[in-house]
């Protein structure tokens, strides 16, 4: 078990570093620096110019060797220091990100695991129910191939900008005229906010789970030890409770590698609902040319993905017994 | 439609014995019965006929819809219009013919899709060989990075590429959207390399002297063919939906049109309050059909190929 963990956190300190080096990297290969990126919005004179230009160039270091900006740069990063937001000036990255954050956590986790474990249970039951099959099939194929940002725009339409009705607002977090505070209205305000992106996020991955276990159920109930315990004439019940035990381990490892896909899509949906969370944060700092604000997001995501990442893993270990005692693990 | 159609009639004929005997590089008429082999099975498998034929009637409006688009993309009509005879999928909200964006919009969806897939598997086939073939510390270095790619989330590694990038075209964009998906393409091909790497016809060729490169490419890649015809089509797919969303943030081709373009421009430009529903719903609804339907003709094929799941 000690094994399995040291070598995933090995795994994702690697990852950590790379993508650490990416974020620093980008900026300084891209043609034409930020720096000349951002003046060239300035409208400044010739003269003003290279005087504002190389101020800023010493302001953000560039003007040092290139080792000194990269140790630099980790020392800030260690120190939980991002950067300033220059759109936002002068708040720092950080504080930016903190007033986001609870959005994207309040979309992801329960579109994540509600979808997680309704598809696992209704791929389940499709995979012995034919008549149920034939839909589930079809359906959930439908809903995987389906664009983030297609469902986005329908589900708003039908449901937000009165395609159907107008049951749910279309944008934005909660309502402009309320103020953040403990009670029933706000509280309402966020969930009529918070439901059609969740539902967006949850009906393209349960898609992807409901088939996902299906094909692993029917897999295990044609393999060795059913037969052996249909033979011994167990209950069915018992069968499909141990074909569905088996299944789950390769759709936990499924869970980790989908997080990413999942992330992105919540990016593309926050931007349609301009759900106040940190996808639609990233989408403004593109637009912004807020590079500290972008660089910060990205960090900010990978040490997310890292957690959930290792939090699976432990899971893993928990209802995987090989792991424990070191015969094989995934 | 038209292909299968075609190629049923020869796929008609007796059914050829299941042969699971690998396929080397002197079993050219082994070759030739499976082929017929596979063809008696694929004509009669529906999700695999149904799969292919929506792929195939999306990849003719792309490349014959041209001929049949009435009104120049950058030509301004009546705005807000409905579809009606005179515009086929209505006008947008600057009097823009929408089945015209759609048209090359579709074009440059697939053209970016297959590219991105393309990319995707040759690398994850490079790697995959690599990594199964050699093993070692070949193997444990590729794995790594393959393990950091995958577990860095792809669409947001690609928005601060493009964050900085400022400028990019469908090629760019294809290439990127290649180096960012192909992580699991070359664990599965791993995992299936290694698999053969240790049968006795790979070791002939060793023992023969044959090289590692011509190893892979005549022994190992042939016997695993139609393996990585699947892992082209869902790279296939998952492209042209990363492309997708990766355009309707903004950040695709400057100067084109595409169906993540069109959703970004009908989101954009009051769609949804205006009800111009004939504005997005054709591009996501193309998009869904054709990755839904390679997804079916994957499953299908994955029945054609595998003997085991054939339902007889």
């Amino acid at each position: 078990m000690r094994r399995y963990l040291a070598r995933k956190l090995i795994i994702y300190v690697v990852t950590f570093f790379v993508a650490a080096t990416i974020d620093w990297l980008l900026p300084r290969m891209v043609p034409g620096n930020p720096v000349s990126l951002l003046l060239a919005k300035m409208n400044l004179q010739p003269q003003t110019y290279n005087a504002t230009y190389s101020l800023y160039m010493k302001a953000f270091g560039f003007n040092r060797p290139w080792w000194d900006q990269y140790l630099n740069f980790w020392r800030a990063l260690l120190h939980g220091n991002l950067g300033v937001s220059i759109y936002d000036f002068p708040k720092p990255v950080t504080s930016v990100i903190a007033d986001y954050v609870l959005f994207t956590l309040a979309l992801l986790i329960p579109a994540i695991l509600l979808a997680y474990f309704a598809g696992n249970k209704v791929g389940a039951m499709a995979a012995r129910r034919k008549s149920l099959d034939n839909t589930v099939l079809p359906v959930g194929y439908l809903l995987t191939a389906t664009a983030y940002p297609w469902l986005a725009l329908l589900l708003a339409f039908l449901f937000a900008a009165g395609g159907i009705g107008h049951f749910f607002p279309i944008s934005g977090g909660f309502s402009y005229g309320l103020i953040p505070a403990w009670n029933w209205a706000f509280m309402w305000s966020l969930i009529t906010h918070w439901f059609l992106p969740f539902l967006t996020l949850f009906l393209v991955a349960f898609g992807g789970w409901a088939i996902g276990m299906r094909n692993l159920i029917i897999y295990e109930l044609e393999s060795d030890y059913t037969h052996y315990l249909e033979a011994l004439g167990a209950p069915s019940k018992l069968v499909r409770r141990y074909a569905y035990r088996n299944a789950m381990l390769p759709q936990l490892t499924g869970l980790a590698l989908q997080l990413g896909v999942i992330v992105g899509g919540a990016v593309v949906t926050e931007v349609t609902f301009a759900y106040p969370g940190l996808g639609y944060l990233i989408f403004q700092a593109v637009g912004n040319d807020d590079y500290f604000l972008l660089q910060g997001i990205f960090m900010f995501i990978i040490v997310g993905v890292l957690v959930a990442n290792f939090i699976i893993d432990i899971i893993y270990v928990l209802v995987d017994p090989r792991t424990r005692v070191g015969i094989s693990g995934a | 439609m038209t292909v299968v159609g075609h190629e049923g009639d020869l796929g008609t004929d007796e059914p050829v014995p299941v042969d699971k005997a690998p396929v080397d590089s002197t079993g050219e008429a082994l070759t030739a019965k499976k082929r017929f082999e596979f063809l008696y099975f694929a004509v009669r498998n529906k999700k695999l006929l149904i799969g292919l034929s929506v792929v195939v009637l999306f990849a003719l409006v792309a490349l014959l819809g041209p001929l049949f688009v009435k009104h120049s993309m950058l030509a301004y009509g009546p705005p807000f219009r409905p579809p009606s005879a005179a515009y086929w999928f209505g006008t947008n909200y600057f009097g823009q013919d929408v089945f015209a964006e759609f048209v090359y919009g579709l074009r440059e969806s697939l053209f970016v899709g297959l590219l991105g897939g393309c990319g995707a598997t040759v690398i994850g086939m490079t790697f995959g060989f690599l990594a199964g073939y050699k093993g070692g510390m070949i193997d444990e270095a590729l794995n790594v990075l393959c393990n950091v790619l995958l577990t860095i989330p792809g669409l947001v590694l690609l928005i601060l590429i493009a964050g900085f990038l400022h400028h990019t075209s469908a090629v760019i964009e294809g290439l990127l959207i290649a180096g960012t998906t192909w992580t699991w393409a070359m664990r599965a091909i791993r995992a299936q390399t290694f698999s053969l790497v240790s049968r006795d016809f790979v070791g002939l060729a060793k023992l023969s002297g044959e090289k590692s490169r011509s190893i892979i490419v005549r022994e190992i890649a042939p016997n695993m063919s139609s393996y990585l015809f699947l892992v082209f089509i869902l790279l296939f797919g998952g492209a042209i939906l990363v492309a997708a969303s990766f355009d309707f943030l903004g950040l695709g081709p400057s100067n084109g049109m595409s169906l993540g373009i069109m959703m970004e421009q009908a989101a954009d430009w009051s769609a949804l309050p205006l009800h111009l529903w004939w504005w997005f719903v054709p591009p996501g609804a193309a998009i869904t059909c054709v990755v839904g339907g390679l997804y079916f003709a994957n499953v299908g094929l994955d029945e054609v190929f595998n003997p085991k799941l054939r339902e007889l």
